[in-house]
């Protein structure tokens, strides 16, 4: 137990409780920290979701603002980005409501849900954006 | 000062203890609440994205006319509020996990609070304005 953590400045040294770095990442501490992150992530991007409200009520001029930069590469760049943090929390969010009702508890249960939620969230996203350039006549 | 915790009277221990997480006693109702919104933003989704499959790409005046149809609106009201409230809790959360100083803390709730109801209000008068105004 040699490369146990010890708290330096604590007056009694003791040693410390394992903490995150000392963990090797797994399915569940991933998808938690990941539907935190996402979670955050979306929120920012409802500052974007109000201008866009904000700009088409004002008028086309505003609202045209808003859809240049939307449609510019940040814009664009930013908006795949928010695709996929929504389509992350929305399926781990799922499995989150299946835990909360019991069940899928029993870790490789755990493990391929968590399989299964990035499958969706990238079959998803790649959809949606399939669509949206095939719309826009990207593609 | 007689503290919550220092009462040792003929409460049980339970008692004492309840109400002291970092989450202070609303606990529950914010645990419910979080779970409610989450099941309304699923759904609403699902009409979001197809709202978005209408508008992407379309004049202002064609936007307009999409959002001011009254059933859009109302799904567009409903997606704000059950969003903006899972946002909050969900940052709330967040900070009442990760922040523990009592001041900090609180002063970073206040504000998260202050910053999306305005936000919130913000989105629901423009919604309301299309509405009103190119609805009719």
């Amino acid at each position: 137990m040699s490369d146990t953590p010890i708290a330096e400045h604590s007056p009694k040294k003791r040693p410390l409780s394992p903490h995150l770095q000392v963990y090797k990442p797994q399915m569940t501490s991933v998808t938690s920290i990941l539907h935190r992150l996402t979670g955050v992530a979306l929120t920012v991007g409802l500052v974007m979701f109000t201008w866009w409200l904000v700009a088409a009520s004002i008028g086309a001029e505003a609202y045209g603002v808003f859809t240049d930069f939307a449609g510019s590469n940040i814009g664009l760049l930013l908006m795949f980005s928010w695709t996929l943090a929504l389509f992350y929390h929305f399926a781990n969010g799922i499995r989150h409501l299946i835990w909360d009702s019991g069940k899928l508890f029993k870790i490789e249960n755990a493990y391929a849900a968590g399989y299964f939620v990035f499958a969706v969230t990238a079959l998803f996203t790649a959809l949606t954006w399939y669509c949206i350039l095939n719309k826009m006549g990207g593609l | 000062m007689n503290m919550k915790w220092d009462d040792h009277g003929i409460k049980s221990p339970l008692a004492r203890a309840k109400g002291l997480g970092a989450a202070g006693s609303h606990a529950v109702d914010a645990w419910i609440k979080l779970r409610v919104t989450a099941i309304a933003n699923a759904i609403l989704l699902i009409w979001f994205i197809w709202f978005l499959s209408q508008v992407i790409g379309v004049s202002h005046a064609e936007f307009i006319e999409r959002l001011a149809d009254p059933r859009n609106a109302i799904a567009m009201i409903l997606l704000v509020i059950s969003t903006f409230t899972h946002a909050v809790l969900g940052c709330r959360e967040i900070v009442e996990d990760y922040i523990h100083c009592e001041f900090f803390k609180i002063s970073k709730l206040v504000g998260m609070y202050l910053f999306f109801f305005a936000l919130a209000t913000v989105c629901i008068f423009s919604i309301l304005k299309i509405a009103f105004i190119a609805g009719v």
